[in-house]
């Protein structure tokens, strides 16, 4: 048969072409695997060039980026196989699933393979440190600090949350509330709950607005209620009056921004995060540093991560984009 | 040789069987060959594959679904298919993980499960034999239907805290790099071999696959048997849903998602006729294991999924296309 002779002779070019670039590859480099949840999504993309960064200030670090095409925990395992026979010396992984990753992280452990997770976290048996992209304090204050950056003179400052019933933004709020000593000319006038649907934040803005006619800004610490408050200013033709502040999406709050409707927002910066997690996996893995409790470990020029008794981290506060930085990443998620 | 007229005669085959036979077992022959030429190249690829315990991870990759495609092969050889096996599984392990949560022990857990992917078989099974919907258009409904249920149970949430005892199914080991899974998966090999190749049951399901209306005029019982091979097709899923879900240690509504799709990949590349009346379980463990190491291989070179995907995508159509073109060539049209 010569035709199969001659797709005999295509697979194995394939393959060689396949094995030829994986013999590239240095021996005695640290290989870092940053696993994301799925493969094509721009926020794991900017984080994997944050990790590249953190690769090339390192020098000796190759980054394997890889994840599985949907967000399931079973694609996640079929990586993590892989990655433990080819024996990675590190694996970062933002979870799909924080249970069903445990006993596949567990063998890697078993091998000596340093697992750490970040983003979205993995349950402590499975890893030896978590790192959050930010912490409730970090944001409580940063959330206060954007509307007051813009209110020189103090003013009143309404919250427009998701639901009663948050979890999250309960406790951000709880946390801004908790530091409004240092902000005397600032007044929160109440708190309202959108439920995290665009039409009822929507309204409940207005209702804001109409109610305190001097309301200053609106903090809305969920990125459907920020953007619904910023286009509620709009349509009300308060831009300028009232500024649309909290926790949004570049990519959904960049007409806000050109619009004038909001001023700033925060959210992580992943480019920051997997610079971060790479710059930890590498002082893990090459012994420099040790995932325990109270430990200090560096994170280069995003300072150093402070475990807590649950060896999880917060990295930073929240990243502010304004009409400074909003087009970079406005493209990126 | 030459007629009176000049022109020749027309071959007529003087056997129907052996052309068939003849390509049946090629396809094995081929699928052999590849399954041996992408072990090679994994090995030469890689310094990793040759393991043993990573190839024992790397059976994780197709058993579970290789156990849907014994029973999915049979019911697409009798002319049918199934599309909800992954809403299936998602069901399944939802009702373990729902089951779960009011303490019931490892039997329970594993009989629950089972029960949940017979009844999902039988309810397809029902709505094809006895309504005589097209099975196709049927299983694409049940296939969100089933699916939909375990995202209105559980939405964002997740079940776990599995038992240990629960979580051998999955993750045990009987015996060095041998796992349970792989047992589960070799035995039920050759279950569905004997039944599909030495039983009158198996001769039927391919009679029923070649035309339905002579199987039923020959007496074949066409409507029960496809039944039967949809309540295999839900055990089936079912006992895969076991497996992944005690693999996992929870549960997730979107669990299994799109394996339908890799499943009737794998059934088809195993040589099975997507129009039905041919296919071999030989054909279908064969296919199961290129899948898996090419899956694994192409992993241990961190090639993204859906490059694996186009891969695979490629192999199937050529492995298909194959035999076709051999035709053509023989008969000269190439």
């Amino acid at each position: 048969m010569r035709l199969l002779g001659k797709i005999t002779a295509g697979l194995t070019l394939g393959a060689a072409l396949l094995g030829s670039t994986a013999a590239m590859a240095q021996d005695d480099d640290v290989r870092i695997a940053l696993v994301v949840k799925s493969l094509g999504n721009g926020f794991f993309e900017a984080a994997n060039r944050g990790a590249e960064e953190a690769a090339e200030e390192l020098g000796n670090v190759e980054i394997i980026y890889t994840g599985p095409t949907d967000t399931t925990a079973e694609g996640q395992i079929e990586v993590i196989n892989s990655l433990i026979a080819q024996r990675v010396d590190a694996i970062a992984v933002s979870a799909n699933d924080p249970d069903a990753l445990v006993p596949s992280l567990k063998k890697a452990m078993q091998r000596g393979i340093t697992v750490v997770s970040w983003d979205s976290g993995v349950a402590p048996e499975g890893r030896e440190m978590h790192l959050a992209p930010s912490s409730d304090e970090l944001i409580g204050k940063t959330i206060i600090k954007l509307a007051a950056d813009h209110l020189p003179d103090g003013g009143k400052v309404a919250v427009l949350s998701a639901t009663s019933t948050s979890t999250n933004q309960n406790a951000w709020i709880e946390e801004m509330n908790s530091v409004m000593d240092q902000y005397p000319d600032i007044e929160v006038v109440e708190t309202v709950y959108g439920d995290d649907l665009a039409d009822k934040s929507y309204r409940e803005a207005q209702g804001l607005m109409q109610t305190y006619p001097d309301l200053d800004a609106i903090i809305a610490p969920t990125s459907v209620g920020i953007v619904a408050a910023a286009q509620a200013v709009q349509d009300a033709d308060k831009v300028g009056e009232v500024n649309v502040t909290g926790l949004g999406l570049p990519s959904e709050m960049a007409g806000a921004i050109e619009s004038g409707a909001s001023k700033s927002f925060a959210i992580w910066n992943p480019v920051d995060l997997g610079y971060a997690i790479t710059m930890i996996s590498y002082n893990l893995a090459t012994d420099e540093a040790e995932a325990a409790p109270g430990a200090e470990i560096g994170m280069g020029r995003m300072g150093s991560a402070t475990l807590d008794d649950n060896t999880e981290a917060a990295m930073s506060e929240p990243f502010t984009y304004d009409e400074s930085n909003i087009d970079e990443f406005k493209s990126v998620f | 040789m030459s007629l009176a007229d000049g022109t020749r005669p027309r071959h007529v085959p003087d056997h129907l069987t052996s052309r068939g036979q003849r390509v049946i077992r090629s396809w094995e022959t081929l699928l052999v060959g590849v399954a041996v030429l992408i072990f090679l190249a994994n090995t030469w690829a890689s310094p990793y594959f040759l393991d043993p315990w990573n190839l024992s991870d790397a059976t994780f990759n197709f058993t579970e679904k290789a156990m849907i495609g014994f029973a999915m092969a049979l019911l697409i050889i009798s002319g049918e298919i199934d599309l909800s096996v992954a809403g299936i599984i998602a069901l399944a392990s939802t009702a373990m993980g729902y089951a779960l949560q009011f303490g019931v022990g490892t039997p329970g857990l594993v009989l629950i499960g089972i029960s949940v992917g017979v009844a999902c078989g039988a309810f397809n099974g029902v709505l094809v034999t006895r309504l005589g919907l097209p099975s196709i258009v049927v299983t694409i409904g049940t296939m969100s239907l089933f699916r939909g249920i375990a995202y209105i149970v559980l939405g964002d949430q997740a079940y776990n805290g599995y038992p240990s005892s629960f979580a051998f199914l999955g993750q045990g080991y009987v015996f060095w790099v041998i796992t349970f899974e792989l047992v589960v998966f070799l035995v039920l090999a050759v279950i569905y071999g004997i039944v599909l190749h030495a039983t009158n049951f198996g001769r039927q399901i391919y009679v029923i696959g070649n035309n339905p209306t002579a199987a039923l005029f020959s007496g074949v019982r066409v409507q029960r048997i496809k039944m039967i091979l949809f309540l295999l097709t839900g055990l089936m899923s079912g006992i895969a849903a076991v497996c992944l879900t005690a693999r996992l240690g929870s549960t997730r509504p979107s669990i299994a998602y799109a394996w339908e799709l890799e499943i009737v990949t794998m059934v088809v590349l195993g040589g099975v006729s997507i129009l039905g009346g041919a296919g071999s379980i030989l054909g279908v463990v064969l296919a199961a294991l290129v899948m898996g190491m090419v899956t694994f291989g192409l992993g241990l070179l961190n090639v993204p999924g859906i490059v694996m995907s186009i891969f695979i995508g490629g192999l199937l159509i050529g492995v298909i296309a194959l035999p076709r073109l051999i035709t053509l060539i023989r008969k000269g049209q190439i």
